[in-house]
């Protein structure tokens, strides 16, 4: 297939994407159920338009229906979706076929997985330009070398030849949009491309996609729930919730002025300030002094010298990327990975480095809140057994006040028992999972919790009622949380102390207004400006300021 | 369909037609175990009339090769032959399901320890085994039964050792794990409900393996001892018959394929339940 340039000036300006009246169900059970409600969008070439909802929304399933694709077990049941004249929805498949990765390009949400692991990048990425005919094997190469140039990957000539496992998650994710560009495509879906990256690796994958969308007029749709990586990247923004659409606006007039209390929310987590704590009086409660700890006995250490206080009744959060040693740091606390030197002080107390070593009591002090809900929760066991085993185990309750307490319990993480006491986990939602999660932990009736990135699994609004719930928690049982975040915006809802973490070991530990008030470790100042913020100039202004630095 | 399944259990109600005939025929052969007695004509083991007689309204289903009454004989065989393939896999499924989950709880050397004793078990040709031990130490019901289970065990152990070690390592494990609960609260509250389902499906199909491989030994001469009738020995005994067109030594067949059939019916339901798919 031959692209033919006829374009008039006045036919370049109308829409490329148009979208009317969608309608996408889903089969549940063998039920059809609509998930997406009749959703109108449009799209100018050239354009980026950023799709921004919680998970649920229905936004996915828009970027799909743009190519005329549904997830499997999902069907466009109404609505029109028309590409430059052709309507995608009703199009036969070798018509489609004949677009995708030609004129229309997807990029998902995790590179990794979206690679074949068995075969070298290149030729992943010459597939598409060859098969389509729109250039020879050895031209297509040629051009993948300037287009990981463009993106900035490092050693572009010989990159390619690496298979996907040797390169990192941000270097990957730009291969995958190299791929995408690789046919120079009208319109490219960008499916969540930043959300399993760092903040510090985020920043480069964005700037590199902006950079390449801009320099070859593509259009974009750009879907994400983080409204602040967005608003670097879209000229436009739809807000969409539940199917429906919520909002639409230029960028700068939606962050500028939202109109509706749902866009309100999305960055409400944003918006917690916590109040100045006495961190300098309080005594301490937990202590780790000079923790070394491998995962091999006498391997590479994964801990390195790590020495924090927690202070009773305050939150000390653990920040860092992933693989800094943040969640290991949790499980020698927890005792599930033995420290091979150094020692950790409970209540005064030295504690044993293994949890089989520690008394039932000790225990029961220390309890643990998982990032992920699913599968923290026994699929099997009813909301009751859940949060009444600890109960009887710990305090040796008899089967009333097991029920009592248990509705108690329930009552305080804010879910009526009525309506919750005999479900299952899978019959909950994310964010009353974790409230189950947080009720089990409470029942032991512990002094110290460890939350391992409680929120990151959760929406936008979700994570803000987690986080007040535990303040709420915290102030009126005097816990300790020792909590365990990549996320700076939560750090500021939470934190009373924080730590900072960089491969194993602690780069700074501060109280909460020292560490976000400058002058900051030179890690410390990197990872707060990599976080985006909500001005859509945020991203030009960082890297004119890192490249002056450089330069 | 839709009058029957009112009156079926809520979990039944999504069954498809085939698991619903399975069921069914699957209680008809427990209930013939349970009440042989009753319904059998005549004794299992007592000579009544020539050897080979016809199908008549005396016999129903004729004689076998000593005269004794065919259809009372396919009724006690549904005893022999189903009781100790049940009591088989019953034994197996404790001896080889424990043993996985522990090996995969506990972990480290157990585990060693167990899986290695069992990849030797495994490397012996089962039926030879079972040739090798049935006639060192006799047969009878209770040997008969131990040796299959304890054969059998080995298979179970796999696969229990192997799904239980995929929820092992899930996050509520652990925190069970970090609340200092024992080894057998972990083994039978948190792990067995969730491997639950494949160690059902595994149950169906064992059995059926169970059944072939008694009616295998029995036709050998080493299963149930003659005169209790099982359905492996009658085919053997009455095999001569075919030759001349008489269809009766297959009905003993015929029962052990109609229960293989019905227990594959019902397993393949539940495997797709705990697998979930749709078609």
């Amino acid at each position: 297939m031959q692209r033919v340039d006829y374009m008039t000036e006045a036919q370049n300006k109308e829409n490329l994407l148009t979208i009317r009246g969608l309608k996408i169900s889903a089969r549940v059970d063998n039920k059809w159920c609509e998930i997406v409600h009749g959703i109108d969008l449009d799209l100018k070439r050239g354009e980026v338009l950023g799709l921004i909802g919680e998970s649920g929304a229905g936004k996915s399933s828009v970027g799909l229906a743009a190519m005329g694709f549904t997830r499997n077990g999902c069907e466009i049941t109404g609505g029109s979706v028309d590409f430059d004249g052709i309507d995608m929805a009703r199009a036969s498949d070798s018509q489609k076929q004949a677009l995708r990765g030609m004129r229309i390009a997807y990029v998902a949400q995790s590179a990794a997985a979206s690679f074949n692991p068995a075969h070298k990048l290149i030729n992943q990425y010459v597939e598409a330009p060859t098969t389509h005919g729109t250039s020879n094997d050895k031209d297509a190469r040629e051009e993948a070398i300037s287009l990981y140039r463009k993106l900035q990957l490092p050693a572009p000539e010989s990159i390619g030849f690496r298979y996907p496992h040797q390169l990192s998650g941000g270097q990957l994710q730009r291969a995958m949009t190299a791929m995408a560009m690789s046919c120079k495509p009208d319109l490219i879906i960008f499916d969540e491309p930043t959300t399993a990256l760092d903040v510090t690796t985020q920043i480069e994958v964005l700037a590199a996609i902006r950079e390449i969308v801009r320099e070859y007029n593509t259009a974009a749709l750009y879907i994400s729930h983080d409204l602040a990586v967005v608003a670097q990247m879209a000229d436009r923004m739809q807000v969409l919730k539940n199917g429906n659409t919520v909002e639409i606006a230029d960028t700068a007039t939606m962050l500028a002025a939202p109109v509706e209390d749902y866009t309100k929310t999305l960055w409400a987590v944003r918006n917690i300030q916590r109040p100045e704590a006495d961190t300098a009086n309080a005594d301490v409660i937990m202590e780790l002094n000079n923790i070394d700890a491998s995962y091999v006995k006498g391997g590479e250490k994964i801990l390195k010298d790590i020495s924090i206080k927690v202070k009773r009744g305050q939150t000390l959060a653990v920040v860092g990327e992933s693989g800094s040693g943040k969640s290991t740091t949790a499980r020698v606390i927890s005792g599930l990975l033995e420290a091979s030197r150094g020692d950790i002080v409970f209540n005064g107390k030295a504690l044993p480095t293994h949890f089989k070593q520690r008394d039932k009591n000790t225990l029961r002090q220390i309890q643990m809140i998982y990032q992920m809900p699913d599968t923290a929760l026994n699929p099997r066991q009813k909301v009751a057994d859940i949060i009444g085993r600890p109960l009887q185990f710990y305090l040796g309750l008899n089967r009333s006040e097991k029920r009592a307490r248990t509705e108690q319990l329930l009552e305080q993480v804010e879910l009526d028992p009525g309506q919750y006491l005999n479900r299952y986990p899978g019959e909950l939602s994310g964010g009353q999972k974790q409230r189950i999660c947080i009720a089990r932990a409470l029942a032991a009736e512990p002094e110290f919790i460890i939350c391992d990135e409680v929120t990151s699994a959760l929406d936008q609004a979700v994570n803000k009622s987690i986080l007040d719930l535990l303040t709420r928690l915290q102030k009126e049982l005097n816990l300790t949380y020792l909590f365990i975040t990549h996320d700076l915006a939560t750090v500021q809802a939470i934190a009373d102390e924080v730590v900072v973490m960089l491969k194993g070991e602690v780069v700074e530990q501060d109280t909460r207004k020292a560490l976000f008030a400058p002058p900051h470790h030179e890690y410390t100042e990197r990872l707060l400006s990599s976080v985006p913020q909500m001005d859509p100039d945020w991203l030009n202004n960082l890297l004119d300021q890192r490249r002056g630095q450089v330069s | 369909m839709h009058l029957l399944s009112r009156y079926l259990p809520a979990s039944l109600r999504s069954a498809p037609a085939s698991a619903l005939f399975g069921i069914f025929v699957i209680c008809l052969y427990l209930l013939v175990v349970v009440l042989a007695p009753v319904i059998a004509p005549y004794s299992e083991t007592e000579i009544l009339g020539a050897a080979y007689e016809p199908w008549s309204s005396t016999y129903w289903l004729g004689t076998d090769s000593l005269g004794r009454d065919m259809l009372s004989r396919i009724i006690y065989g549904a005893r022999n032959t189903v009781g100790v393939a049940l009591m088989a896999t019953v034994l197996a499924f404790l001896l080889g399901g424990f043993m996985g989950l522990l090996a995969a709880t506990v972990g480290g050397l157990v585990d060693q320890l167990l899986s290695r004793t069992v990849d030797v078990l495994l490397a012996i040709p089962s039926l030879i085994f079972a040739l090798l031990i049935l006639t060192i130490v006799g047969t009878s019901a209770t040997s008969l039964i131990l040796v299959i289970a304890v054969l059998d065990s080995t298979k179970v152990f796999r696969l229990a050792r192997s799904v239980a070690q995929t929820v092992v390592v899930m996050d509520y494990v652990e925190a069970a794990r970090l609340r200092g609960e024992g080894m057998w609260y972990l083994i039978r509250r948190e792990i067995l409900p969730n491997v639950s389902a494949p160690l059902i499906a595994e149950f169906g199909l064992r059995f059926c393996f169970v059944f072939l491989f008694i009616s295998t030994l029995s036709f050998l001469g080493l299963g149930a001892q003659p005169p209790s009738a099982d359905w492996g020995s009658m085919v053997r005994d009455n095999a001569t018959l075919i030759a001349f067109g008489d269809i009766t030594p297959l009905l003993p067949a015929g029962a052990i394929a109609l229960l293989t059939i019905a227990i594959n019916f019902v397993v393949d339901w539940k495997l797709h339940a705990a697998s979930g798919l749709h078609d």
